[in-house]
């Protein structure tokens, strides 16, 4: 347990209101329980006022939300002290920088970006740099851990970091120009370091070997490479509304494969069927 | 090695579109009504075959959790299924891949899985931290609702509703019972037991909580019958398993193999190997922060599996191995694991909420040597007192990982403290010095 306190009277605001869209947002969130049990919405709506209020929840927010969801503050309050993503002071304006410090992190010197953040940012954690805009912390296990050591800013993560790189993305940031998120050393998201020592074949089969580092178009809404700004994250939707969905209706009852499949596509669109028809595993024995 | 056709994550990494037309390409969504009109019986008998255990780390088999669930909601209280993706334990980083790069495998095996155990509303709880996975995820719902997939109405003839919920950075919440609590908007602390979730779970009503892998491999195991997935692995151990390979090895991954794969095996083919070669191994943490270390003797013929592991006195937990190499401080990598635990405990039981602090300072001593060989034994007796008596496993959790480092390593702890003692001078008042306590709180 870690003991967190809300941020002294004098940096709290009078007041908290959502903005409409966020509003609109947070009613969608409670429709998706059933009636009265709108409170389970409460983390949902409480991170939109965070993501609204630039990193942090203020006592006018956490009052707000209770209101908005019919709590008593007290559950409200405990909700905001309990789970630790909640920032209870202001954060720095450009990067709240989460190093994760937890033993696989800290095997790969995780130990080495907490310094990183030490003479950058600020001696102690928490605290704002001396122009306000960055802030660190170290947390526990961020769930990369084999892209370790990492950090988590805003919604990102930056994996197989050194302190050099580190430093870089701190640059980045200060500059307004953040770099691409996932691993910075250039492998394939959670691939094994010089290509992946599976699923070779299959990536053969349904597209180009040679774009490695591309999404295929098609149904993909978002891209990992979409990052969204500090402040822009309120104001966007989660979820970008995904691309054609009448054909894909149409598609389901569709025997096997893509109408108009490029040709490495057609092989791939064959494979399941097949292996439906002869299910893999009837003649195979026991592994070795 | 398993053969590639035999993989069930085919976009683990990201290299194909993840929407739902690269899915419906490499698979998914084929054949799901029929699976669903052969109706909930024999999904459930299937998945029994199937010998799929738990990947959530207790092991516990699929199947037969599924068929706890109430057969009529007589009373009138609605079934859910609820998907654990509060994937927080240090070593586990399995169910991001899954979220990120193959989303609709979840939410097919979602709607299989809820109609195996006549749910009608599933919620996925996501842990606050994997923001972008939930955007995948979500977009992925949201792409499977308009292509009716999914929802009230849809080409599957099983009214199903599906919901993304997410936490804000608490462990404890991958608990199935906190994550109950939850995701009914309370802080996340652990029910008593009984009543099970089965019987009393989300809003008092019948539910199950899976794991994401285990309902994201639901689908393919239906698809391609319960006896191809029963022949990978060894008997009890069967199936594909996501490894996730971190720490000191070349090539740190995540990736699909067999189940009972050779430790040796999984760290050359996919992790490249240890650093600085097989010798310099020192011990692995085989599957989660919470499992016991297995020494480097142990780690020579370990098989992957929950035998192969329990046989070594650790457990397989969700097979997210922490390889540490000879240059390791071993007691402050464990020290680290023991304030990671502290640091989430929920604070509801008084040995988990002080035990865990006074644990992790007694081991923050010992990286140092600043102890008593006594206090050696006394460690372990408290690990002792922790575990068992607390309401949900984080007691237990995080007593393992002491008692392991104990079991291996004590001959190491011990000559930390008689290095320490060596250099200790006249007036050091060791231990009992008021500022180094204060430091250690």
């Amino acid at each position: 347990m870690s003991v967190r306190r809300l941020a002294p009277k004098e940096v709290q605001p009078a007041s908290f209101a959502f903005t409409a869209e966020n509003l609109a947002w947070a009613q969608k969130q409670i429709a998706q329980y059933p009636d009265g049990r709108q409170a389970s919405a409460v983390i949902a709506i409480l991170w939109r006022a965070q993501e609204q209020m630039g990193g942090w929840v203020s006592e006018a927010a956490i009052r707000h939300v209770a209101d908005m969801l019919a709590m008593p503050y007290i559950r409200a309050l405990e909700v905001a002290t309990f789970y630790t993503m909640f920032q209870l002071q202001p954060v720095g304006k450009k990067a709240h920088v989460q190093v994760c410090g937890t033993t696989p992190c800290m095997l790969r010197g995780a130990g080495d970006l907490i310094e990183v953040c030490k003479s950058r940012i600020h001696h102690d954690a928490f605290h704002l740099s001396a122009d306000n805009d960055f802030s660190w912390e170290e947390v526990e296990c961020l769930g990369a851990c084999v892209n370790a050591p990492m950090v988590m800013i805003w919604k990102d993560t930056y994996e197989d970091l050194t302190a050099d790189s580190l430093g870089k993305v701190l640059d980045g940031f200060a500059a307004g120009t953040p770099p691409k998120p996932g691993p910075q050393h250039g492998r394939q998201f959670a691939a094994p370091a010089g290509g992946p020592t599976t699923l070779k074949d299959i990536n053969a089969l349904q597209k180009p070997a040679d774009t490695p580092t591309t999404h295929g178009g098609g149904g993909a809404a978002l891209q990992d490479a979409d990052a969204k700004r500090a402040g822009e994250s309120a104001s966007r939707r989660d979820s970008p509304a995904p691309q054609a969905p009448a054909a894909d209706a149409t598609q389901a009852d569709a025997p096997s494969g893509d109408p108009t499949p490029k040709k490495t596509n057609d092989t791939a669109g064959a494979k399941p069927g097949k292996r439906k028809t002869s299910p893999g595993g009837a003649g195979k024995g026991p592994k070795k | 090695m398993l053969d590639d056709k035999d993989r069930i994550f085919r976009n683990l990494y990201g290299l194909d579109d993840w929407g739902l037309d690269g899915a419906r390409r490499r698979g998914a969504w084929d054949g799901t009504k029929a699976i669903i009109e052969k109706g909930r019986d024999w999904i459930i008998s299937e998945m029994k075959a199937s010998g799929l255990r738990g990947r959530g780390g207790a092991g516990f088999p699929t199947g037969l959790k599924w068929s706890f669930m109430p057969k009529d909601n007589a009373d009138g209280r609605p079934s859910y299924l609820v998907v654990n993706a509060d994937e927080s334990e240090p070593g586990t980083c399995k169910d991001r891949e899954i979220m990120r790069h193959d989303p609709h495998l979840l939410v097919e095996g979602c709607l299989i899985a809820g109609c195996a155990m006549g749910a009608h509303v599933g919620y996925i709880y996501v842990r606050g931290e994997f923001i972008r996975e939930r955007e995948h995820l979500q977009a992925a719902i949201d792409q499977a609702y308009e292509a009716k997939l999914i929802g009230k109405d849809n080409i599957h003839g099983w009214p199903y509703d599906l919901y993304v919920a997410h936490g804000a950075g608490a462990y404890i919440c991958g608990e199935e019972t906190a994550l109950l609590e939850s995701l009914e908007g309370k802080k996340g602390q652990p029910r008593l037991k009984p009543p099970f979730p089965a019987n009393v779970g989300l809003y008092g009503c019948p539910t199950t909580v899976n794991n994401v892998e285990s309902i994201a491999v639901a689908p393919d195991i239906l698809r391609r019958g319960a006896s191809w997935f029963a022949g990978i692995g060894r008997a009890n151990n069967v199936g594909t398993k996501l490894y996730g390979i971190s720490g000191h090895v070349n090539t740190p991954c995540v990736v699909e193999d067999a189940m009972s794969i050779p430790f040796r095996e999984l760290i050359e083919k996919h992790g490249g190997g240890i650093r600085g070669g097989w010798d310099n191994l020192l011990a692995i943490i085989p599957g989660g922060a919470s499992c016991p270390l297995i020494p480097e003797a142990d780690c020579q013929d370990l098989i992957m599996d929950f035998d192969g592991t329990k046989a070594v006195k650790s457990s397989f937990g969700t097979a997210g191995v922490i390889v540490m190499d000879k240059s390791t401080d071993v007691v402050a990598a464990i020290a680290r694991i023991s304030y990671f635990f502290k640091h989430e405990s929920c604070g509801q039981c008084t040995p988990c909420r002080e035990g865990t602090g006074w644990m992790w300072r007694v081991l923050s001593r010992m990286v140092e040597g600043r102890a008593q060989k006594r206090e050696i034994d006394m460690l372990l007796e408290v690990t002792k007192q922790v575990e068992g008596h607390t309401i949900c496993a984080l007691g237990d959790a995080a007593a393992w990982p002491i008692q392991g480092l104990i079991r291996a390593f004590r001959p190491e702890i011990e000559r930390r403290i008689d290095d320490f003692s060596r250099k200790a001078v006249v007036g050091d008042q060791g231990i009992l010095d008021p500022v180094h306590m204060i430091a250690a709180e």
